[in-house]
């Protein structure tokens, strides 16, 4: 699982790469995770609809990513523009 | 006697300043100068025309790693992505008969509009600002705030709507200009399907 980060000037940026079936890599993205939702970001997860439909999933916490999910993408969280 | 040698000490110490200031004010221009250069030379550095190309060229690889293909082809042909409303969503979506619809920009407002009759809702003003203010804008390249609109819509429509500052259509964006771009749409998407009935339709 790859966690990226959605940068101005740069594009998305790799925070954290892992396997979470291994517990020291799961706690690394763990922490990760957090310390990117703690910066006020948003979560998401790309994925497939059962309708074959392409979709993406806002999550608050680590433990709602799917397991299988290839990566997280974060970004600054929305605000009310002029 | 003492009042007159502290009168003595003032006087001398204001010659003294009287000349030190006159030696020093040149000098504290010249510094003055170079610190104003070199904030302008940072400024130039900040801005790096080909950064920003690469940084929207790396945004552009991710919002097609995420939509689907066709969804991909529209942003790449027409400058935007459609996302149905929620309550249109497996109601024919893709045939332009969901009851409401979104055009999204890069870095301007969400569009609402009624598919069937090209009636325009609303307009949803949204940002992404980061804070962090890497290269000293919170500005993401434009593919990114596409897809952060994206991915924001299509998993919590509602959530995103009620950040957003709600405009009548025409705030912003030209409705004639927005008129033409569903209209565009709309050819485009006649075209697609008939490039893809004939079996024509290529990866770009």
């Amino acid at each position: 699982m790859r966690l990226l980060r959605m940068k101005p000037g740069h594009g998305e940026v790799l925070i954290a790469e892992g396997d979470v079936e291994i517990a020291e890599q799961e706690r690394e993205l763990i922490a990760a995770f957090r310390e990117q939702l703690d910066k006020g970001m948003w979560a998401a997860v790309p994925m497939v609809a059962p309708d074959g439909r392409r979709q993406a999933e806002l999550v608050r916490d680590f433990g709602e990513v799917p397991r299988d999910a290839e990566r997280v993408i974060f970004f600054p969280r929305a605000a009310g523009g002029s | 006697m003492l009042v007159a040698l502290g009168v003595c000490a003032v006087v001398a110490a204001v010659l003294a300043w009287d000349v030190l200031a006159s030696t020093l004010r040149p000098a504290i221009g010249r510094w003055r100068s170079r610190l104003a250069a070199a904030d302008r030379n940072e400024e130039v550095a900040a801005y790096d025309p080909g950064r920003e190309r690469r940084a929207e060229q790396r945004a552009r690889e991710l919002l097609r790693s995420c939509v689907d293909e066709e969804s991909w082809e529209m942003y790449r042909d027409l400058g935007f992505l459609r996302v149905w409303g929620s309550d249109g969503s497996g109601t024919g979506a893709g045939h332009g008969v969901a009851p409401y619809a979104y055009l999204i920009y890069p870095h301007k407002p969400i569009v609402a509009y009624v598919p069937r009759s090209s009636r325009l809702l609303s307009e949803y003003c949204v940002d992404f600002p980061d804070t962090d203010r890497p290269y000293g804008s919170a500005r993401l390249p434009a593919s990114d705030d596409v897809l952060a609109k994206w991915m924001a819509l299509t998993a919590d429509e509602r959530r995103l709507i009620e950040n957003a500052n709600l405009h009548l259509a025409g705030r912003q964006h030209d409705p004639d200009a927005v008129r033409s771009d569903i209209a565009a749409l709309g050819r485009w998407e006649f075209d697609r399907r008939r490039r893809s009935d004939a079996g024509s339709v290529r990866a770009p």
